[in-house]
């Protein structure tokens, strides 16, 4: 027992070997292809590349690969891969009116501008256990594209709509200032909306799922709808110093969601809606709605609510939303304490000791 | 256009050394720390400032810069191409002050002296002077010094005096001081407290 | 896209000197250099994803690679072990990816990283020790707010402090903390010594050596500067005491060191040995001998380590 924690470079080499012996499994079984996870496992790769924060999926499949599917790692590697990149400039916001729609869905209107797109969803699958795919059956073809209603042109987000008609809050200018960098900067408090939505969209998604969940049970509640949820692709763009106008850098997944939430108004201004907003890459309904509930529920303060539930609560939000940090430090808990245990044993004893000194008949366990 | 002063010849290494001399000289208040750059910036920018400023400065540090740099050609240019930092006027702005001629008064108090609850978000002055020794002069005490430590600096930073009752004052919130003579340095951090002359 | 401008590139890894790109490297530097000039006030730094979890020394091992030389000497050390797994990774580490030159011997190193000690052997000028820190808000088990814990460090509002550790000997007759216990430097900011055994604290005190404190997960950096006042917190009535051990070492025989107690069988039988190893083999090597030396499994003794 005590030799495992001395066993040294060795026993370390040893278990890296073993953990890659384990990690290719049976090896009278085909090895699985990056490109395979990357086609077939998109969704994950898209989860890592979210909270991983880097758009690349050959990489994010990579890491999945070498990860044994454990999402938590894989995001670990992207995550210390992505930190040794060097930075060349931030990218022009991405228009996610001009996106190139594969899905739309609003809540809030029965027909709209663009219409509705139904797009690749589990929606309305029934969970059935599909044992043609373990028969490696062959998929149906594609719809063609008319019937399948992928968009043609820009489509108006839902909340421009109602922004012209002045019933939902403009998003602030202030949004659009300099933002701000939690990979660059120390994350302070009270952190702005810019970074609590870079923290949300890193967090980790079982996290903010069950924030969110939880703002809908009461704790923080924001009356939402689902104004609009939309995936596709949107441009990138940036401004080299050198040459002062955008130039495409390429096109990226995202989904995105605007939620609109219950009004606020004052003696000065009328009743409006209010926004709560979620965008993360590639295709994640999920976690985007999850983190507009989030972020809406975290602007309770600025909205001049009472910020009692946890969902309200920033600093316990925000400190607790990376699932890295988390691990790490539950984790950690497997290293070795020997020394503060030894000081806690030592004080145990002594106040047992003196416990018995003052009690002349002992403990009935204090056969020590 | 001239060519510009060549900088660092092994960043990684050179920017290290650098670093080193400034954490031991802030660590050991007073005492002088040996810093050689084989820098050439323009004058009247010494080597020793160059150093300081091409070690620690970039985009996420703003250099502030005294008239006499401020007015010298070649020198916020230098320091631009060489660290990517910004060059403000402002001195409340500035993570580094670059202070070439130690004769002349500075705004003390518009420099960023930090907030009670960031102390740190502070202003760091690096002070040209001739000569450095620790031989006599004022006596130092603080951190960073096991009794007393003494420490002459030619010519006397004119604003010196300033800033000692400064950070006195508002510590801890305060001004950090590097003083740069040719091949040494010498920190001052606020927690230092000049206790007398000899 | 990984090429960083590096000209001093460790050979084998293809990462920058010490790993950390030049960039990440002038902002904690510079952010230690805060740190020293205000002793014990923690400075917020953006701290970066490493290539080992949180809470395993990110935090100490981003200091380490911003003072790193290619002159210094390292030695890493967890739980007093240089041999421990934890310790045994992060020197791989920096000598894969500085190529610096490791050692055990305290006396030897010019950098030590720590996880929960200090050495035995006091520290001398030319060294720094970097301690890795989980959580370095001493006020954060009584005030879990970061705002509300930085207005009372602004304030030098420790009173929460003093009443907790007082409740503490209300209730069990002593100051039940034992490890990471509070300490003020420099007569202004309370500060959280990382979870070394309280038995260590004095060793701060006056340290000829540079302490550096880095935790990476929470984000910040500390230090306190070589010859600075250190004083654990007490009261007059219940003054501050060190751990003692009623037997030596089982190796070799020092007194007055922190052992480690390790369980031998089943049937209450244990033997106290060294917690610093080096600290422990130095003596043997002088000749000093424990009562248990000769009938001591070798892995004990240090001996299979692969150092």
């Amino acid at each position: 027992m005590y030799v495992a924690v001395k066993g040294g470079e060795a026993a370390i080499d040893n278990a890296h070997r073993l953990l890659a012996h384990e990690r290719r499994g049976d090896p009278s079984v085909p090895e699985l292809s990056v490109t395979q996870v990357s086609e077939q496992l998109g969704l994950l790769v898209d989860r890592v590349m979210t909270e991983g924060s880097l758009y690349d999926r050959a990489l994010a499949a990579l890491a999945l690969k070498q990860a044994r599917g454990d999402l938590i790692e894989a995001v670990f590697l992207v995550r210390a891969f992505r930190t040794t990149l060097p930075r060349f400039g931030y990218s022009q916001p991405v228009d996610t009116a001009r996106m190139e729609i594969r899905r739309r869905i609003s809540a809030t209107y029965k027909d709209l501008p663009g219409g509705q797109v139904l797009g690749p969803t589990f929606d309305y699958t029934h969970r059935l256990l599909d044992f043609m795919l373990e028969a490696n059956g062959e998929p149906p073809q594609p719809p063609a594209e008319a019937d399948a209603g992928a968009a043609e042109g820009d489509m108006p987000r839902v909340t421009d709509l109602l922004d012209a008609e002045g019933l939902i809050e403009p998003s602030s200018a202030s949004d659009c200032d300099t933002v701000g960098d939690l990979t660059r900067e120390p994350l302070t408090f009270p952190a702005d909306r810019d970074l609590r939505l870079q923290a949300l969209a890193r967090g980790d998604e079982g996290f903010i799922l069950a924030l969110g969940y939880s703002t809908q049970r009461g704790y923080g509640r924001t009356h939402p709808f689902v104004s609009e949820v939309r995936v596709g692709e949107v441009a990138v763009e940036l401004v080299p110093e050198e040459i002062g106008f955008a130039v495409p850098l390429g096109r990226l997944t995202v989904t995105e969601c605007q939620m609109v939430n219950q009004f606020k108004g004052s003696a000065a201004t009328p009743p409006q809606f209010t926004r709560g907003y979620g965008l993360v890459f590639g295709q994640s309904e999920r976690k985007a709605m999850a983190m507009s509930l989030v972020d809406r529920s975290l602007r309770a303060r600025e909205l001049g609510e009472d910020a009692v539930a946890p969902a309200q609560d920033e600093e316990f939000v925000l400190s607790h939303a990376d699932n890295l940090q988390a691990t790490g430090f539950v984790e950690h808990l497997k290293l070795p304490h020997y020394v503060d245990f030894q000081a806690e044993l030592d004080l145990v004893r002594r106040m047992r000791a003196e416990h018995e000194a003052n009690h002349p008949y002992p403990l009935s366990e204090a056969a020590e | 256009m001239t060519a510009l002063a060549h900088g660092f010849g092994d960043p990684v290494t050179d920017a290290q050394q650098v670093f080193h001399a400034a954490m031991n000289a802030l660590a050991r208040p007073g005492r002088p720390q040996p810093l050689t750059s084989g820098l050439e910036p323009p004058r009247p920018m010494t080597p020793e400032l160059a150093a300081i400023a091409l070690a620690l400065a970039d985009h996420e540090a703003p250099i502030w810069l005294d008239p006499a740099l401020a007015a010298a050609s070649g020198a916020a240019d230098f320091l631009r191409f060489h660290t990517g930092a910004a060059v403000v006027a402002d001195p409340g702005r500035a993570a580094f002050a670059l202070i070439a001629d130690p004769g002349m008064p500075l705004p003390v108090e518009q420099f960023a002296l930090g907030t009670a609850e960031f102390p740190d978000r502070s202003t760091t002055l690096v002070i040209a002077v001739e000569d450095l020794s620790d031989t006599n002069g004022w006596v130092l005490r603080g951190p960073g010094i096991a009794d007393r430590q003494s420490l002459l600096a030619a010519p006397w930073p004119h604003a010196l005096a300033d800033i000692v009752r400064l950070n006195s004052a508002v510590f801890p919130r305060g001004l950090d001081v590097l003083l740069a003579a040719p091949g040494r340095i010498v920190g001052l951090p606020r927690s230092t407290r000049f206790v007398e002359e000899i | 896209m990984t090429a960083q401008s590096a000209t001093h590139t460790a050979p084998e890894t293809g990462y920058n000197f010490a790993y950390l790109d030049e960039q990440t490297k002038r902002m904690i530097r510079r952010a230690i250099l805060k740190a020293i000039a205000v002793p014990g006030y923690q400075v917020p730094f953006a701290s970066r994803e490493m290539p080992m979890p949180y809470g395993w020394g990110t935090g100490g091992v981003q200091v380490t690679a911003s003072i790193l030389g290619p002159d210094d000497v390292l030695k890493v050390i967890d739980q007093g072990s240089d041999d421990t797994t934890n310790a045994v990774s992060i020197r791989k580490f920096f000598k894969r990816t500085a190529g610096v030159r490791t050692t055990t011997r305290t006396g030897e190193a010019t950098v030590i990283q720590t996880r929960h000690r200090i050495p035995e052997q006091p520290l001398g000028e030319g060294q720094v020790i970097v301690y890795q820190v989980p959580i370095p808000e001493p006020l954060r088990f009584l005030e879990p707010r970061e705002t509300e814990t930085r207005k009372l460090h602004a304030l030098a509002e420790y009173g929460l402090m003093h009443v907790k550790l007082y409740e503490d000997i209300a209730r069990h007759g002593h100051i039940a903390t034992t490890y990471a216990y509070p300490v003020e430097v420099a007569g202004r900011y309370i500060m959280d010594p990382s979870p070394t055994p309280k038995f260590d604290n004095p060793k701060m005190h006056m340290m000829a050596g540079l302490q550096l404190f880095g935790a990476g997960r929470e984000k910040r950096i500390y230090a306190i500067p070589p010859y600075t006042q250190v004083r654990s917190l007490d009261f007059e009535d219940h003054p501050f005491r060190i751990q003692t051990f009623s037997h030596p070492c089982a190796l070799c025989a020092a007194e007055g060191v922190y052992l480690d107690e390790v369980v031998m069988d089943d049937r209450g039988g244990r033997m106290f040995v060294c917690s610093d190893t080096d600290s422990c083999e130095e003596r043997r090597e002088q000749g000093h001998r424990g009562a248990m030396l000769a009938d001591t499994p070798a892995a004990l003794k240090g001996e299979s380590s692969h150092v």
